[in-house]
């Protein structure tokens, strides 16, 4: 495949020139801190990793960060990295015939073995095929030859990877470290053996391995009313159902050790250490805490190594300490404590995305910000009324949340802000206007609480999106109107309100993108041709708002349907009945279709479930189907200060 | 109230540190906000006693001498830095330019004896390299514009369109061929007084192409190799006048010696 041997055209040469002409030229430069590059001949194989959105979003991610570095820690390997261009970029790369390149080496992307794709949400699929064009790689996988790489989809969306099945060679479910250390083993052994079968020998032995789902050996045939009737392997070999990887022990994978540090402005200017991966709330709309199980927390140790040496590495002035739910650490408070008492005076600050609503929280952030400004708190009671989040199994009731943003404004913070979603399932109008109650009981306490009147409380609202492998799967979308009418509605009662209205802000998005995210979301197959179309029409950076177009997908998808018995609704607003296959059957997330069916029934009756990591289990099946178990403290360690040297 | 940090006020200054950088190859593209906040990490990276800021969210003590516009090279960029402990000045300089990325390189560090060091940059020496122009015809647009009275050009400022002149800043220009490599390439070095609005590289070649019509078929490398004082003594016929380095007092105040 690919080349063996580095005699590329220079692009960089031709690049340079030309790089005045487009906005922020820095970010195609490369040359960060901590850039990887490698000699293209001393190494076995080669994968370009990309994350498809703009350099200033996909640089600081986490995952391809991660895989970069674990991929080019091995000597047989070589990886580097690419973006997306923007669209002045990509006139300037077609008028001028430069290929999609690597900001490491400036090499041409289908020299390469592997194309990863790391996808965090549907809305990059449009840029996929704009990198695909670019690098010259046939954008039907099935015109792809032996020379193009193999392209692999990874990250969340992957979880359904139907829509861009006919984009993609392969797809990786779950954590990727362990996983794309045996795609290079797989990779290696088939050029070592003299690449028998060629491209098709290769994702054969990929498929027949598990480690990744290979879409073009599987048929989906369909029932006459549009639904699917079976998905069935197309060889003996490949297995039925392709099952998510899980990584076992976060201290024996302390990545990222030396983070790349960009010259170009990025979104998040930190360095980040997760401190467990995993959730199990059971929120019932959270896709990330239902595919992510079980709970494996990083120990205090090993976290305060991470960040010590992460600080040393990089220079960055903010450490944020990531997960699901970080407040959930079981040694959260020695962690902030340890991490705070370390770096006391040295303006490192610490950060912790705290969406959990909980007084503990507070103490945390006090800690944290313990001789900083206090400026924001967040929290995320997501819905606005105590019956959604019962249907949604947040399980926290308004006396909670009260409690709580009393404390954050007695504690000197000036602003809360409040996360909510629109559009879940049973919601009604009234349990969007109790947001608005809600959010002035909140300003009537933290007067108080504060002892003064300018305090702040911001709402921010999004649509609700149903995803695949959750309980909410079969449930029905809301349609955009609604969610907009409902939106406009709580609005006006903010905005209206003579005693409150000034002191709150309510930010909230239109209802349409979200719809196109659910199309992406549970589509099928099918709609890939949706996706081709939009992007052959000119469809780039769907998740900026400047560049999404409704109306052309919803052209385009009105064009593709025709004639067919699915449609936009279908996909979207639609309820799923127990005995519909749905698109991602095959591909196991281990939680069980039973367990999730009554999960879902639950949240109908607003029957809420307890975490499982302080009650019994509730068989959601999981760890006996993955072999997985859930891994916590406390471990009783301590965070030591620095050794003065 | 508002909270006001705990605690005794950061500690004060005592040794100021003047820098000279460069800007060099492909980081040449890394704008001065980037440039200055991959400076400050470096600073942290190095370990730097840096002087602080009060408040809640303190800066470290960094003073910026203006910056080269984006995709311009620099051999002499400037930056005063205050720290809190005393440091060997040769000792700043190599660890700060091992922590930045080669490329931004960290080419003298002295100790700051009299402030001022924005009011010693008074000029630029840039270097204009025009790859695929031949060396007469570089002599040809030079020799005329020197002739012109005013080269007027307009560019996109934040309060919109300006016409700024091109030509009155310009202190001297010169013009060489390069011979070494297979195409025909035309150097040509001037020096600009520091004005306000500012005449860039980029405005002295848009008023060549337009004021005396020179084409330019590849994108010219723009490098500033110096910036300084202008000598009181004006420069022999067809040389550039000379710019004193603004680092020269401070090695003077603080070896006793002329600079090398």
């Amino acid at each position: 495949m690919p080349v063996e041997s580095a005699n590329f055209p220079g692009i960089w040469e031709r690049l340079e020139p030309l790089l005045p002409s487009v906005q922020k030229p820095i970010q195609y430069v490369g040359g960060e801190l901590h850039a990887t590059s490698k000699d293209w001949d001393e190494t076995d194989v080669r994968w370009a990793l990309m994350y498809p959105d703009a350099y200033e979003v996909g640089l600081p991610n986490q995952g391809v960060q991660i895989l970069y570095e674990v991929l080019n820690e091995r000597a047989d390997t070589l990886a580097e990295r690419t973006y997306s261009v923007w669209p002045d970029m990509e006139a300037v790369m077609r008028t001028h015939g430069i290929p999609q390149f690597t900001v490491d080496a400036h090499r041409p992307v289908r020299a390469f073995d592997i194309l990863g794709v790391s996808f965090s949400t549907e809305l990059g699929y449009t840029n996929l095929l704009t990198a695909l064009d670019l690098a010259g790689i046939a954008i039907d996988a099935c015109d792809r030859t032996d020379d193009d790489p193999i392209v692999l989809a990874g990250g969340h969306a992957a979880f359904n990877p139907e829509p861009i099945t006919d984009f993609i060679d392969a797809a990786v479910l779950g954590d990727g470290e362990e996983a794309v250390l045996r795609i290079t083993d797989i990779v290696k052994q088939w050029k070592t053996d003299g690449r028998p079968d060629g491209r098709i020998g290769l994702l054969q032995r990929i498929a027949t391995d598990g480690v990744a789902y290979v879409p073009s050996l599987y048929d989906v045939d369909y029932l006459p009313d549009g639904r699917i009737q079976r998905v069935v392997p197309k060889r003996a070999g490949v297995p039925w159902r392709v099952s998510k990887h899980t990584v076992m022990d976060l201290d024996k994978w302390p990545y990222p050790k030396r983070p790349l540090v960009p010259l170009a402005e990025t979104v998040h200017e930190r360095y980040s250490v997760e401190i467990f991966r995993g959730c199990t709330r059971g929120c019932r709309f959270c896709q990330a805490g239902m595919i992510t199980r079980p709970v494996r927390e990083r120990s205090i140790t090993t976290v305060g190594d991470m960040v010590q040496r992460g600080i040393a590495a990089t220079g960055f002035e903010e450490v944020g300490l990531l997960s699901l739910s970080s407040a959930d650490h079981s040694e959260i408070g020695e962690i902030a404590k340890g991490l705070a008492d370390r770096y006391d005076g040295d303006n490192v600050s610490l950060s912790l995305p705290s969406t959990r609503v909980d007084a503990f929280n507070i103490t945390l952030a006090n800690e944290l910000s313990r001789n900083g400004r206090r400026t924001g708190l967040t929290f995320a009671p997501e819905g606005g009324s105590e019956r959604m989040r019962k249907v949604i199994n947040k399980m926290v009731t308004e006396d909670d949340l009260i409690r709580t943003v009393a404390t954050a404004y007695g504690n000197g913070w000036r602003q809360v802000k409040l996360y909510f979603m629109c559009g879940l399932p049973t919601e009604t109008d009234d349990d969007v206007m109790q947001i608005a109650d809600m959010a002035k009981r909140v300003i009537a306490t933290g007067r108080e609480a504060a002892g003064r009147k300018d305090i702040r409380c911001t709402i921010s609202i999004g649509a609700f999106v149903p995803k695949p492998h959750t309980p909410f799967q079969w449930a029905a979308q809301l349609d955009h109107e609604t969610v907009d009418r409902r939106l406009k509605a709580l609005k006006a009662a903010v905005m209206n309100d003579k005693n409150y209205g000034k002191s709150i802000g309510i930010r909230y998005h239109d209802g349409r993108p979200a719809l196109i995210e659910g199309l992406l979301s549970r589509g099928d197959r099918r709609v890939g041709a949706v996706i081709r179309r939009v992007w052959e029409g000119g469809g780039r950076f769907d998740g900026w708002s400047e560049h999404f177009s409704f109306d052309r997908w919803e052209r385009c998808a009105t064009e593709v349907f025709a004639d067919t018995p699915v449609s936009l609704d279908w996909f979207t607003t639609r309820e799923r009945e127990l005995s519909e296959v749905l698109p991602w059957d095959h591909l196991d997330s281990g939680l069980d279709k039973d367990w999730m069916w009554e999960d879902w029934q639950d949240a109908i009756r607003e029957v809420e479930v307890d975490d499982c990591r302080w009650t019994p289990c509730y068989d959601c099946g999981v760890c006996p189907t993955m072999g997985t178990e859930i891994q916590t403290g406390p471990t009783g360690r301590q965070l030591l200060p620095l050794t003065v040297v | 109230m508002a909270r006001q940090p705990d605690g005794p006020p950061p500690p004060p200054v005592v040794q100021r540190l003047a820098i000279r950088y460069a800007k060099r190859g492909r980081l040449r593209f890394t704008s001065h906000r980037d440039f200055a906040r991959a400076f400050e990490r470096a600073l942290r990276r190095a370990e730097l006693p840096m002087a602080y800021s009060a408040g809640f969210t303190p800066h470290p003590k960094v003073s910026w001498v203006g910056a080269a516009p984006t995709g311009v090279a620099s051999e002499a960029e400037y930056v005063e830095i205050g720290l809190a402990e005393a440091r060997e000045p040769d000792d700043v300089r190599r660890d700060l330019d091992a922590a930045l990325p080669p490329g931004l390189d960290v080419d003298a560090v002295v100790e700051v004896a009299s402030k001022g060091l924005a009011d010693r940059v008074e000029a630029s020496h840039w270097r204009l390299e025009l790859p695929g122009v031949a060396p007469e015809e570089a002599e040809r647009a030079v020799t005329e514009f020197l002739r012109l009275e005013a080269a007027p050009v307009e560019r996109l400022m934040k309060d919109g369109r300006r016409t700024i002149d091109a030509r009155a800043a310009v202190v001297g220009m010169h013009s060489r061929g390069e011979t070494d490599t297979g195409q025909p390439c035309a150097i040509i070095t001037l020096v600009v007084r520091h004005t306000t609005p500012a005449v860039r590289p980029d405005d002295v070649l848009t008023a060549l192409r337009q004021t005396v019509a020179l084409s330019t078929p590849i994108t010219p490398l723009v490098t500033r190799l110096a910036q300084g004082l202008l000598g009181e003594v004006p420069p022999a016929p067809g040389e550039l006048p000379q710019l004193t380095d603004p680092l020269v007092p401070d090695v003077a105040a603080t070896t006793g010696l002329p600079p090398a």
